[in-house]
């Protein structure tokens, strides 16, 4: 058994859950009744994805561990997930101007992942990265919407960009277990795909007509378990039956 | 409470005070986003359908958001979009002048003629 | 002159051949579309509320999946319902405005509250299985893009009351506490299911009308009886009881007898003094006002963008 690919597996299901768990938050309530189908379908990915990653990581961990088991049964410190994904949604501004720094960093991971070397790993990045692909269209064309729409529309882009520049370095800089897999060529390089990232960024702000800003401190812990405050607020609601029945079926 | 009681059933709850429907205000308010007619291909081979419609900013959008809402389960592999504007149709009332006429040349069918059985291959 | 439209439209009502948006049609029939489309609309826009309300909580991922894709689609049914209303000459604007300020009417069912997981199965089974009742003859409707949009929202929505019915059975299946959750929720339900259906047959007159033109082909009761019928025999398999000392076979009826209906708590719940009306529509007009900037934002965009066309072809 490997613990470093356990970690490796649980932190990209941690991920998608996470930020499938807030943009299911929209379901009900988008701006619009096409685009609150549109962010509920990415959230649908986002669960599939954490679904698929928390299987394997439930037959690498052993131990009766299940799917459920490892997202309903673990607490904040043991939870994986990038700070940026379990930041409240804001406006709209934010959410889908989060969904695209994200995305964008997911579309190069899982380009790269799916050449790993652990075939299951490579399997469901490929899988993924069909769904990703339209999730940076998407994403990408609200950012230059909202940046070159009404001039509320790009102050509040703006606002959105300094509120989350903070948790993009996160992104990049690799935890203990990312660097070991990274040796074994199981995970990707993250070097490389902070290249791409700012490149994709920085094109598609220019279209929105906005600036990547000058600051480069970067906020992080989550993929070792320090996390924000966010995220025992989103577990304490998650877990709430899991917590209060133990053991029922459901 | 007798008043109230006009008609009622799932998704109607009567007229006047309980009812909408007053349509004396038709036309669209100028922020709307247009409507589109979205045509969807289910597979390679067959013609674009038409199966319904959505707002959208922009042609782009409106794809995107047909994709979404129409194609969830996995109805398609090819869509277009057109602004519910720019359809033309014909008018129900000339119905008889347009389509009738049709209706006696029998001869563009093929099952008009009258072959032997052991002509085959045609 | 008048007149004879009108015997030539029922005529073809009477064929049943469909009536498409441009045919000529009595202004009554139109507006009498208009508010049941709309409200219709409404019911699936306002009915994801109620559930939506436990897609955070639900218990493991399956079922988090499962409820998120079964909202979305109420999002499509509204969809699809208000571009079946477009087509009689109202906008979908003008339709959220008649919600907001509470002149347009939805089913009163999500005025009640969800308040624990086995309300997701209660929802699924009774609440889905008396909309499907009432939606499977709208199918064959006479006015032909509501019958469309309907067939579309049947087909979809066959899943709905299955994954409900399957939540309660797995609750009716588990410890002593879930399975006072699922019958507690049933007992909370099972009424207001049954007033879904609308008033009795005698105290609403203008069915009559609507029979005729074939908007409605089976009236309130015809298809609460049926409901009630398929209800009693479903709950034997979850081992739970429906909350009428009331119900029983009746061998001459071939049908279940059932208990009186608190018809007060109906008009009551529908005039807005549901346990959840103010908080619904609250929702709703949040959405929808905290939405203006985004929408105008992407028009605004969108014009900009025709207008650099042009400029480049000029």
């Amino acid at each position: 058994m490997n613990p470093s690919l356990i970690d490796y597996t649980l932190h990209l299901a941690d991920n998608a859950l996470i930020i499938g768990h807030r943009n299911s938050e929209w379901c009900g309530h988008g701006p619009v009744l096409e685009q609150d189908i549109a962010i509920s379908n990415i959230a649908l990915d986002f669960i599939g994805q954490a679904r698929n990653f928390y299987q394997y990581a439930a037959e690498l961990a052993g131990n009766n561990a299940t799917e459920d088991t490892l997202a309903f049964l673990r607490d904040v410190p043991e939870y994986k997930n990038v700070l940026i994904t379990e930041l409240p949604n804001g406006d709209w501004a934010q959410t889908t101007l989060r969904q695209f720094l994200f995305s964008t960093y997911q579309y190069y991971f899982y380009q790269q992942l799916q050449n790993s070397s652990d075939t299951r790993l490579a399997a469901i990045a490929a899988k993924s990265l069909k769904e990703v692909t339209y999730h940076l269209r998407w994403s990408s064309e609200w950012v230059i919407r909202l940046g070159d729409g009404t001039e509320e529309s790009k102050q509040r882009l703006l606002t959105a960009v300094d509120e989350l520049w903070n948790f993009t370095g996160e992104l990049f800089l690799p935890a203990a277990y990312e660097t070991a897999l990274m040796q074994e060529d199981i995970g990707v390089d993250l070097s490389i795909i902070r290249e791409q990232w700012h490149q994709k960024v920085q094109e598609v702000f220019a279209e929105a007509t906005i600036q990547i800003p000058e600051k480069s401190w970067a906020q992080q812990g989550g993929k070792t378990g320090i996390h924000t405050e966010h995220l025992g607020y989103i577990l304490a609601e998650m877990q709430f039956l899991q917590r209060a029945y133990p053991g029922a079926e459901w | 409470m007798k008043q109230y009681i006009k008609k009622y059933y799932y998704g109607d709850y009567g007229e006047g005070k309980n009812g909408a429907a007053d349509i004396s205000t038709s036309g669209s308010s100028k922020q709307e986003w247009p409507l589109w007619e979205v045509f969807i291909r289910s597979k390679q081979g067959l013609d674009h359908k038409h199966v319904g419609s959505l707002h959208a900013a922009d042609a782009q959008m409106a794809i995107e958001n047909a994709r979404d809402v129409y194609t969830r389960r996995n109805e398609g592999i090819s869509i277009w979009v057109v602004e519910s504007k720019y359809i033309h149709a014909s008018n129900p009332d000339e119905a008889d002048a347009l389509y009738d006429p049709a209706n006696d040349k029998a001869y563009r069918h093929p099952t008009f003629y009258d072959l032997p059985d052991e002509l085959t291959h045609i | 002159m008048e007149k004879n439209l009108e015997q030539l439209f029922q005529e073809k009502i009477d064929k049943e051949i469909r009536i498409e948006p441009k045919d000529w049609m009595p202004e009554k029939y139109r507006q009498t579309l208009i508010r049941q489309i709309s409200q219709h609309a409404h019911s699936e826009i306002v009915g994801m509320l109620p559930e939506g309300n436990w897609i955070t909580r639900a218990p493991n991922l399956r079922r988090k999946a499962i409820l998120l894709a079964k909202v979305q689609d109420e999002a499509g049914h509204g969809l699809y319902l208000y571009s079946a209303a477009e087509t009689l000459g109202i906008s979908r604007d003008e339709m959220y405005e008649q919600l907001h300020s509470g002149k347009a009417k939805y089913s009163s069912i999500f005025n009640y509250p969800t308040l624990s997981w086995a309300d997701m199965g209660a929802i699924g089974w009774l609440v889905d299985g008396a909309a499907i009742m009432n939606q499977v003859p709208l199918c064959r409707t006479s006015y032909g893009p509501y019958a469309r949009a309907m067939v579309r929202v049947c087909k979809e929505e066959s899943f709905h009351q299955r994954q409900g019915f399957e939540i309660l059975l797995t609750l009716s299946r588990g410890n002593e506490a879930q399975r006072r959750m699922a019958q507690d929720a049933i007992n909370r339900w099972w009424w207001p299911s049954i007033m879904m259906f609308g008033p009795k047959d005698d105290e609403s007159p203008n069915t009559i009308q609507s029979m005729k033109w074939k908007i409605k082909r089976f009236t309130n009761d015809e298809l609460r009886q049926k409901f009630v019928d398929i209800c009693a025999e479903q709950i034997k398999i979850l081992n739970l009881t429906i909350p009428d000392p009331d119900l029983k076979w009746n061998e001459e009826r071939g049908h279940y007898d059932f208990g009186a209906i608190n018809w007060d708590e109906f008009w009551q719940v529908i005039a807005g003094n549901g346990p959840c009306n103010k908080q619904r529509l609250d929702a709703r007009k949040k959405a929808w006002e905290d939405g203006k900037w985004v929408r105008d934002a992407a028009s605004a965009y969108a014009a900009k963008r025709v207008a650099r066309k042009e400029v480049k072809v000029a």
